[in-house]
Formats: C-alpha cells, structure tokens, sequence
C-alpha cells in the first residue's frame, strides 16, 4: 500500500530552494489541492520574481513566468481570456506587497476570479536577504543592518488585513506552515481558496507565513521557532475575509 | 462590399482589432488615444470580449501579456508617457515570444511633453521598446484606412514571427475624422498556437511562458535564434511606398502623419520642375533598407522629415552608407511641418547643386 | 471654389466639431476625400473649440488646415484668432449676434449673419451652427441641397430622425439668408 507519494500536479523536476526553506510544503500542498480537486488540466499558474520565480519548472500545469510584481495582473489577462481556465498566483512579499501592491489591490477589487498563494517570510530571498515591506520592526536584514527602523523604514504591511476591506475579496485566510497541525490547516485554507475559485466567488488569497532560514541566519527549526515568537504576533493567522457564503452575483 | 464612413483613427483602430479577432482589451486613459479605449469600452461587452481599464499601463500590458499567453489575440493602447510605462511588459513578451498589438498614438515629449502630434517615440519602438536585444514589429500608417489595414497585418505578423507588433501613429491620426472602409464581420480562422499556456487537459506537457534563462549559453542560443528569425523578417516583411522615386534627385524620407504633407510638397516641386521623390517607410522596424538603397543611383541627395529633432535619419543614413548626404528637417510635438517649409527645404537643395 | 479648407471655431458647446463633422460627411456622401481633425486635450473643456476640414477631389495631405479658404467663427476670440491666417479671396463667416465686432481685411470676403438670433426667433435653438453651414453652402457650393439632406440623414442618430426637419430647416434658412 502506497502512504505517501509525490502529488501528480508536480513534475520531477529537482528543487532549488534551501534546505529547511518552507516552498517546497507549500508548493506541495498546491499540488495536493489542484489533484484532488482535478484542476491541473485547466490549470494555469502564474509564477513571480523572487525565490519562488522557479515554480514553472516545478508545478506540472501550464505556467507562466511574470514581471516583478505583476502576476495578478498577468493572471487576470490569462482569466479575462480563458474564463473556463484554472488561475492562481504563487508570489513572495517583495513581490506581491512592495512592488506589485497596485497590480494585487487592484485584482483583488476587481474581484478577479483568481487565487493568490501568498508566501510571506519577511525578507526578500533571491537577492540575498533584503528588507521587505512585511519585515518585522527591528528586523535585521542586509538593508536595515541596525534592524529595522520604523521611523524611516516604515511598518511591515499586513496584507489580509488590508486586502480584507475590499469588496472584491471573497475569501482571505493567513496560515502557517511551522508544524503539522498549521501544515494541515494550510491545506484546508488552500483548498477552500481554490473551491472559491471554482464557484466563481471572487479572489481569494492565502498568505501563508514561512521561514527563510538562510537569510534569517538561523537553523531550520530555529527558523521555526522564530517565525512564532516573531511573526505570529504580528501577523495573526486566521480567516479575515469569508464571503464563500454569499450567492454570486 | 463594406461601406464607405467616415471614423475617427483612433475608433478605425479599435474596430480594425476587433475585425482582426481581438477580444480583449486593456488600457489605461491617456490622450490622445482615449477614443481608442472608449470605443472598446462600448463594443467588447456587445460581441462577448473583454474591456478592462486597468489601474496603470504597466498593469494593463501586464494583463496583456497573461492574455497573449493562452493563445489570443489581445491589444493595449496608449501615448508616448504610457508606452514608457509598457516597456517592462513589452520585454517580457519579446523574451517570452509572444504575440500581441500595441498602440502607441504618439504626442509630444520628452516627460509629459504635450499632448500634440509628434513622432518623437521613433528611438523608442525601433531601438529599445524594452530592456534586452530585442525588437518589436513596427508599423506606421498615414492615413485612417491604412491604420485599418495594418491592424489585421500586424496581428498575422505577430501571430506568424511569435513578437510582438506595434502600431506607431501620431495624435493627428488619432484624432482625425477620414473615409475608411472596415471590412465586412466574418470569422477569421486564426493560427492554431501549440505553444499557448491554456490548460493542457493531459493532452501534451504542460507549457511554460517565460524568459529567464540563469545558464547563460542557454540564454544566447535563444536570443540568437530570436535574432535568425529577426532576419528573416528583415528580408521578407519590409513595407514602403514609393512616391515618384524612380527618376527622383532629391529624396524625401519621411513616414507617419508628417509623409502626407512631405507628398503635397513633392508634387509641388515636380510642378516646379524639380526632380523630388519620396520614400514613405511603411514598416519602422524593419526598416525598408533596399528601398533607399535602389534609390541611391540617381539621387543626389536625400532629406528626412519627421516631428522629431530626427530620430529616423539614423535609419536613413545607415542606409545611404556614405553614399549620398541627408539633411534633416523636422518641429518637434505639435508643430506640424507645412508642405511650404517642406518645399523650400527641397528647394534649397536643389539650389545647391550646380 | 476647387478645394475647401475650413476652419470652424467658437465656444465648447456650440456644435463646432458637428458642424465640422456635417461638413465632412456631405463630402463623403458626394464621394470626394474628405478629412476632419478637431483641436483637443484642455482646450475643449469649457474654453474654445475649432476643426479643420477639408474636402478635395485629390487625397488630402494635411488634414490640419493653416491657412483656410473658409473660415466660420462663432466667437471673438476665435475670429482674432484665425481672421490674418485666412487666405487672400477667402470667405468669412460670422456669427453676428455674438461677435460685435467688423473685419479690418478687405481681401477676404465677409459675411456677417445673426445665426444665433435666427436661430431662436425661429425655434431652431441651437442649431446656429447649420444656419451657417447653409450660408456657405450658399456661398461655395461646396455640396447640393440633396447632397445635405442625405448628410443630415446619416449624422442624426436613427433615434433622433424627428431632428432632420429642424436641421434641413436651419440649413435652408442660412442658404436663403
């Protein structure tokens, strides 16, 4: 008896990510959603700049590779064209909250029938650890070396919250994936997102808060504990936004 | 056969699209090509397409990209600050190899410039319409119903080289009102596009738009086997007209908006007994080198037209090679030359010659 | 007259850019080139309005007129504007009631008609801009009376066709002025 096997919505192509890097449970629970909702045949997803700019290679759907920032945008060309088709995002903090907030706000008024994966781990990864807008006050980062000052940096921007007073939004949950029990809710949220999607409610988006051991400086449980002495504080996880409920118009 | 009325360029452009296939839309209001936008906004909803007025111009060449992606024909709009703005997309789209139709109804600049005629954008579509070695199909009507024509050529060229296409008009052909004939409603069988990101229903490998490449040979190979295609399409997709170049001494060059009034001064001068001509580049990129040079034989010598401080006698003198000299002449956004001034510049060269 | 190169201007809302586009349309149904180009951008928001229009037997190469044979102005300002680029033997028309004031230039000839006024004594109110499109009619020949009915046919919206009397009447009104 097979207990446990590599989702089909994923290809066997390698991974780059570091070890103890928490993309690689998310993207597998994506593919666990897109297979036991049998949705990889319409599927088209829509990878960002950052870390995760790989994730073409590795979801076995039709992918697309979007400017920085811009995958909401891209995904509701690929929606507005091909409604019948299957679409979500999977973008990083820089992306998705820094340089891509017009392109998010404005999907996610809209109501774009899309779904984001939202992978939030406080600083930017593929150029070296740099502050991004959700990174935690007093964070050090390669870009705030002194941690982050909130008098001239900024405060870290909370996305569900924020995406959550827009009516547009039908579904918007944060989750973790810092052990089994959040793993697994994460996959319930994910899943719900994509059932939103499919019965045509609006966008949903799951913010899901990760670790980023290699630019964090720490070991990969470290990394964990950190995330939970340190983000979930700050960015409490639960559902903000749950429209699921009402009729579509 | 089709009626005969009289449209606005900037509407003539919208339902040439639709015409050509194209339904779905996305832009961002911007004079002088706002008509263009409004006219969609009116029509999509009609024939089941999508307009959608995005929240920026990098937003909508954004969504434009998503669209192109699955296969279908998809156009944005705009004006000199907004292409700007679009360069990022345009980039990704040449990298990624895909099709789609951009309109650029140029006004005045550098920086908000103004919102007059201008021809000031040539650099910008013909060297770098984005970051990266690249290039963009680039067309340039003078008039209303060739602005119709060039909608559908653009989108079969595009669809047939896999790049994108630009249309570069001017607000003069934006805004005004001619006779055009738009060819009847039929359905078009459009090119079946096996690479487009749709779905793959377990019928073939998923497929992947992207272009970024971390191996860098891999990077080249593709970049010169962009630039193999890019000659194939120097050799065969070059378009010019030719007005009275056979026998012609002095040459005009000169495209757009601005050719129009560069014809009324050439026939004036062949009045007068001068021997002028004039090459009107119909294609921008590729540029219609052969035609200059066949015209070098008997010229004596050439003079660019543009509104622009000159920016396409780059593309001229390349041409020419040292052969024969080229003067420029040319007002910058909504000055638009007279077929006078025009005229006493060929006088002035004809003056010279002994 | 062989060619006709217009320039109409006045105040937003007068129906300039109509009245260009009636112009433009009698060329097309008489199956000549015609070209049509109105000012735009802030100038039309409130302040003044003008466009050229040209129609010709031969293609047209500028669409922007410089210096018009005909110029029609429904305004002082747009009079002082355009009156010294009229070409010598040019015609003038002018909206009487609203510009008071008389042309210094007497190589171009002017007509004054009180259209506004015409307009409202006979209850064509705002349709001052056909009454001087009659007027040139009258004066160039530049299309026939069939010509303009058909034209007027096909400017005024299907759901708007009880508009084609009022505004053959205006026409006839200027023609006869």
């Amino acid at each position: 008896m097979v207990v446990f096997e590599k989702p089909k919505a994923l290809t066997d192509a390698q991974t780059h990510y570091c070890p103890g890097c928490t993309h690689g449970i998310i993207h597998r629970l994506v593919a666990e959603c897109m297979d036991e909702l049998s949705l990889e045949g319409k599927a088209v997803g829509v990878a960002p700049v950052g870390c995760s700019v790989m994730a073409y290679d590795y979801f076995g759907c039709d992918m697309i590779q979007a400017p920085h920032g811009r995958a909401p945008a891209v995904a509701t060309g690929v929606k507005r064209a091909k409604p019948d088709a299957f679409v979500f995002t999977y973008q990083g903090d820089g992306d998705l909250a820094a340089i891509g907030t017009a392109e998010t706000v404005h999907a996610a008024t809209r109501g774009e029938n899309i779904t984001i994966i939202f992978v939030n781990n406080a600083i930017y990864g593929m150029t070296g650890g740099q502050m991004a807008p959700t990174s935690l006050p007093n964070q050090i980062t390669q870009t705030t070396p002194y941690g982050r000052d909130v008098n001239t940096a900024g405060y870290p921007i909370r996305v569900c919250e924020m995406l959550s007073t827009l009516d547009g939004v039908a579904y918007a949950e944060r989750v973790a994936v810092d052990c089994v029990k959040n793993v697994n809710k994460a996959k319930k949220a994910i899943k719900k997102a994509f059932q939103t999607q499919i019965d045509k409610k609006g966008l949903s988006i799951i913010e899901v808060v990760s670790s980023c051991p290699t630019n964090w400086g720490l070991s990969p449980n470290d990394a964990l504990q950190w995330l939970r002495d340190n983000m979930l504080p700050y960015y409490p996880l639960g559902v903000y936004k749950d429209k699921t409920g009402e009729e579509v118009k | 056969m089709a009626e005969r009325v009289l449209m606005k360029g900037n509407e003539a452009l919208a339902e040439a699209a639709i015409q050509a296939g194209c339904r779905n839309f996305f832009g961002y209001p911007i004079t002088p090509q706002t008509e263009l936008a409004a006219y969609m906004a009116k029509r999509m909803p009609k024939i089941g397409g999508t307009y959608l007025q995005a929240e920026s111009e990098v937003a909508a060449i954004n969504m434009v990209l998503g669209a192109a992606s699955t296969g279908v024909r998809v156009m944005t709009s705009s004006s000199s600050p907004g292409i700007s703005l679009k360069t990022e997309g345009i980039s990704y789209m040449a990298g990624s190899d895909l099709p789609a139709l951009i309109i650029n109804v140029q006004r005045g600049g550098p920086g908000l410039g103004g919102i007059q005629p201008s021809q000031a954008d040539y650099w910008q579509a013909t060297r770098a319409p984005g970051h990266g070695d690249l290039h963009v199909l680039v067309f340039a009507p003078s008039s209303v119903q060739e602005m119709v024509d060039l909608v559908s050529h653009a989108y079969d060229t595009a669809d047939k080289y896999r790049m994108p296409a630009m249309i570069l008009a001017d607000g003069m052909l934006g805004q005004m009102m001619e006779p055009v004939v738009i060819g009847q409603e039929e359905e078009k069988e459009l090119p079946e596009k096996e690479w487009a990101a749709n779905g793959h229903e377990f019928k073939r490998d998923h497929n992947i738009i992207n272009s970024l490449y971390l191996q860098a040979q891999d990077l080249e190979r593709l970049v010169k086997e962009r630039f193999e295609r890019y000659e194939v399409i120097k050799q065969n997709e070059a378009m010019c007209e030719n007005y009275m170049v056979d026998d012609a001494e002095y040459v005009i060059v000169s495209y757009g908006a601005t050719s129009r009034i560069c014809k009324a001064a050439v026939r004036e001068a062949r009045e007068q007994g001068i021997k002028a001509g004039l090459i009107r580049p119909i294609t921008l990129w590729p540029f219609p080198t052969e035609d200059i040079i066949k015209s070098i034989p008997n010229a004596k010598k050439y003079l660019c037209v543009e509104m622009s401080m000159g920016q396409m006698i780059d593309d001229v003198k390349l041409a020419l090679n040292g052969a024969r000299e080229c003067d420029f002449f040319g007002h910058t956004g909504g000055i638009i030359p007279t077929p006078e001034e025009v005229l006493s510049e060929i006088k002035k060269m004809a003056g010279g010659e002994k | 007259m062989k060619d006709l190169n217009a320039i109409l201007a006045g105040f937003g809302g007068q129906g300039i850019l109509f009245m260009g586009k009636v112009i433009a349309y009698s060329g097309l149904i008489d199956e000549k080139e015609v070209s049509w180009l109105p000012s735009y951008g802030p100038e039309m928001r409130g302040g003044t309005a003008n466009c050229s229009v040209c129609i010709s037997d031969d293609p047209i190469c500028s669409p922007l007129v410089i210096n018009p044979n005909v110029l029609i102005a429904m305004n002082l300002p747009s009079l002082d504007k355009f009156i010294n680029d009229v070409q010598p033997g040019g015609i003038v028309i002018i909206d009487s009631t609203l510009v008071p004031k008389k042309v210094e230039r007497d190589d171009v000839t002017v007509v004054y008609i009180p259209a506004t006024e015409m307009a409202e004594k006979n209850s064509l109110k705002g349709l001052a801009n056909i009454i001087l499109i009659g007027k040139l009619m009258q004066m160039t020949n530049f299309c026939s009376m069939e010509v303009m009915e058909k034209t007027i046919q096909k400017v005024v919206p299907p759901r708007k066709q009880h508009l084609v009397e009022p505004n053959m009447k205006a026409i006839k009104l200027g023609a006869e002025f």
